[in-house]
């Protein structure tokens, strides 16, 4: 595998007065609880180790408190570090001096929040310019390429209206527009969509993926919902408490949860809807696959089902997009996966 | 000991007043020393405050009528405001008191000039670090219990009767809510419109310029709104020291015990307040708009 786009290396981070103790204490072993009730200090992150890759979603999932919002935070570093490191393309974020870090941030990332974090003051145009603008980006360029993005995420004819004119999900477009219109390598989403609505939720989430499509960002995702992770997500990795209980595809996470906590998070979730072909199958190895149903490796399970049941293969042959063969599922595994 | 008891261990009489007479003595050499240099230190802002004087008076009332009350219209967008400070000229300038309130309106507008020059980056700084705001808070409190006329004295040792001291006695008076409101409204921006901005690499100037002062801009008119009614407030115990306007007459009229004089200039004191707290507090909630202080 190449190098990671993003690479998280051992990241602690202690909030309190005197963190570099209570570093002390949660090397030994003392928990999140135990560190506010005896120690005062807050755990905010312990050990994580995670490398990203580039081009992918990676989502970061758990509950609130977890850390999430501190770990996206660590990327661009609006959050120091108590230790740990973190290198984007080779560079150790956490070495830069200031000048470095402003220039890393205005090339490198854009962030879209939670709560919109849109500026008031300024137009819906305004806003979205804002990252080019505080680059002293030419005017006309800066212009072009804001109207462009503007139109990517549906929002033409707004680009005079303010913030409050406009509805949550609306707002959030125009989130989306000014850290697209930045055009770094890397889109930070601190659980960009949570605050709207299922209906434009689910909207918005089609917009990010169709445009991941094409723009091919390394895009670090934070939710607390499995459904959005496992929808958005090449990578999931969980939070709980400050520590990563596991990281994954969706797939494994899914079939092969590591700890309890996660294990209660998969629980209630609609494999059929989440599992692809390619995850559950297993290597062709001379067994006779003679009338085996065709399957494409990328269909998700409920997507070919159906026609399982209908037709009653003993086996399933997962090819890839040039029909090759690439494994094969049988009948039986399949069900045993489905009512697990 | 029932000595003791019964009276507080002061200073003696004959040591208090040597104590006095010292200060007062080097304070008077100080200002010897000094007041010239003071005086030409404040030479420019005489000049502006004569020139606003001059100009105001000797514009013809329809033309100052005009821009008073386009500027009226412009702030408030309020037809009502228009009417009403139209007949509250009209007040004003039938019962012969045009050129004085000409007069208090050139020190208002020099010392809401001079409150918003030095109020403004005092603000700014204090809103940017808590040991200045520690170090300026106090000295605010001060400004705002000390009665003026504390303060009146040794600014008359220094400087003398006259315009510049008045100015400076107002300003004194007047500055302190424009400071605070300025480091709250800056204090009070939402935390996560400054993150973004950190977010997109804004520099600290970029932040302030564009993020800080628009959104403060709300809290920070309502502090001039303030500066201004309290430079008016101010106005009276400023023409004990040669302030030329609205407040000698009245001064006058308390000595003499005119009564209808002092009545009809105390009531022009109360328009001309009355006109600027309404266009002032108008603009500032019509620039508020489309820009709840919140973040959205
Ligand atoms: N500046 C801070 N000072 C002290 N504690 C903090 C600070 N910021 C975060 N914390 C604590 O660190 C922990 C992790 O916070 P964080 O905001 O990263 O959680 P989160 O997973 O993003 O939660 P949410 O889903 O509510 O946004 C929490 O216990 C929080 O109280
Ligand atoms: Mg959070």
């Amino acid at each position: 595998m190449s190098e990671a786009k993003i690479q998280i290396k051992n990241l602690y981070k202690i909030f309190g007065k005197n963190p570099s103790a209570a570093m002390e204490h949660v090397k030994n072993g003392v928990g999140k609880d135990e560190l506010l009730e005896k120690h005062n200090h807050v755990l905010g992150l312990k050990d994580i180790n995670l490398d990203i890759q580039s081009e992918s979603i990676q989502v970061v999932m758990g509950l609130s408190g977890s850390g999430k919002s501190t770990l996206i935070r660590h990327i661009n570093r609006l959050i120091e570090p108590t230790d740990g490191s973190v290198t984007v393309d080779g560079d150790e974020v956490l070495k830069m001096n200031e000048e470095q870090l402003r220039s890393f941030r205005r090339s490198k990332t854009a962030m879209v929040f939670q709560r919109f974090a849109l500026l008031p003051h300024k137009t819906v145009l305004q806003n979205t310019i804002f990252g080019l603008h505080i680059q002293n980006i030419a005017e006309e360029d800066a212009k072009k390429s804001a109207l462009r993005w503007i139109e990517r995420v549906g929002l033409s004819g707004y680009e005079d209206k303010y913030p409050q004119h406009l509805s949550g999900g609306m707002q959030q477009r125009v989130g989306l527009a000014r850290a697209l219109t930045n055009d770094g390598d890397i889109l930070l989403m601190d659980e960009a969509f949570s605050a709207l609505d299922p209906l434009i939720r689910k909207d918005m989430q089609d917009i990010l993926l169709e445009l991941q499509d094409e723009l091919q960002k390394t895009v670090v995702f934070i939710t607390h919902d499995l459904d959005e992770a496992l929808k958005i997500g090449d990578r999931i990795a969980i939070l709980k408490d400050g520590i990563m209980d596991q990281e994954g595809i969706p797939a494994e996470i899914l079939l092969d949860p590591k700890t309890k906590y996660v294990k209660d998070f998969v629980e209630d979730v609609n494999r059929a809807r989440v599992i692809k072909a390619k995850h559950i199958m297993s290597e062709i190895n001379g067994q006779d696959l003679n009338g085996a149903m065709p399957i494409d490796q990328d269909e998700f399970i409920d997507r070919f089902i159906d026609k399982v049941i209908a037709e009653k293969p003993d086996n399933l042959l997962i090819q890839d997009k040039d029909k090759k063969n690439v494994g094969f599922l049988s009948t039986q595994k399949l069900s045993e996966i489905l009512k697990r | 000991m029932s000595n003791f008891l019964t009276e507080f261990p002061e200073m003696p009489n004959k040591q208090f007043r040597e104590f006095k007479k010292g200060v007062d003595a080097s304070y008077k050499d100080f200002a010897r020393e000094w007041g010239d240099f003071i005086d030409a230190m404040f030479e420019p802002l005489l000049k502006m405050l004569v020139f606003f004087e001059k100009t105001l008076i000797a514009t013809p009332w329809p033309i100052f009528m005009i821009v008073l009350l386009g500027l009226t219209y412009w702030g408030s967008r309020s037809y009502k405001l228009v009417i009403g400070t139209f007949l509250a000229f009209v007040f004003i300038g039938y019962f012969r008191m045009w050129d004085e309130t000409m007069s208090t309106i050139a020190i208002i507008l020099t010392s809401v000039i001079m409150s918003v020059v030095i109020g403004l980056p005092t603000g700014i700084a204090m809103s940017r670090s808590d040991r200045t705001q520690s170090i300026v808070t106090p000295i605010l409190d001060i400004m705002q219990t000390m009665p003026p006329f504390v303060y009146l004295i040794p600014i008359v040792m220094l400087m003398g009767i006259g315009k510049i001291p008045g100015l400076i006695a107002v300003v004194i008076y007047a500055i302190p809510p424009l400071i605070r409101l300025t480091n709250l409204g800056i204090r009070e921006v939402d935390k996560e419109a400054l993150e973004a901005a950190d977010a997109f690499g804004a520099t600290k100037k970029q932040k302030l310029y564009q993020v800080q002062l628009p959104l403060a801009l709300p809290t920070i008119f309502a502090g001039i709104n303030q500066t201004i009614m309290m430079a008016l407030a101010m106005v009276i115990i400023a023409s004990m020291i040669g302030v030329k306007g609205l407040g000698q007459p009245v001064l006058q009229s308390i000595y003499n015990q005119y009564f209808t004089k002092g009545v009809l200039y105390g009531l022009a004191i109360v328009i001309v307040a009355i006109v600027f707290d309404r266009v002032s507090q108008s603009y500032g909630q019509r620039i508020q708009k489309h820009r709840s202080g919140k973040i959205v």
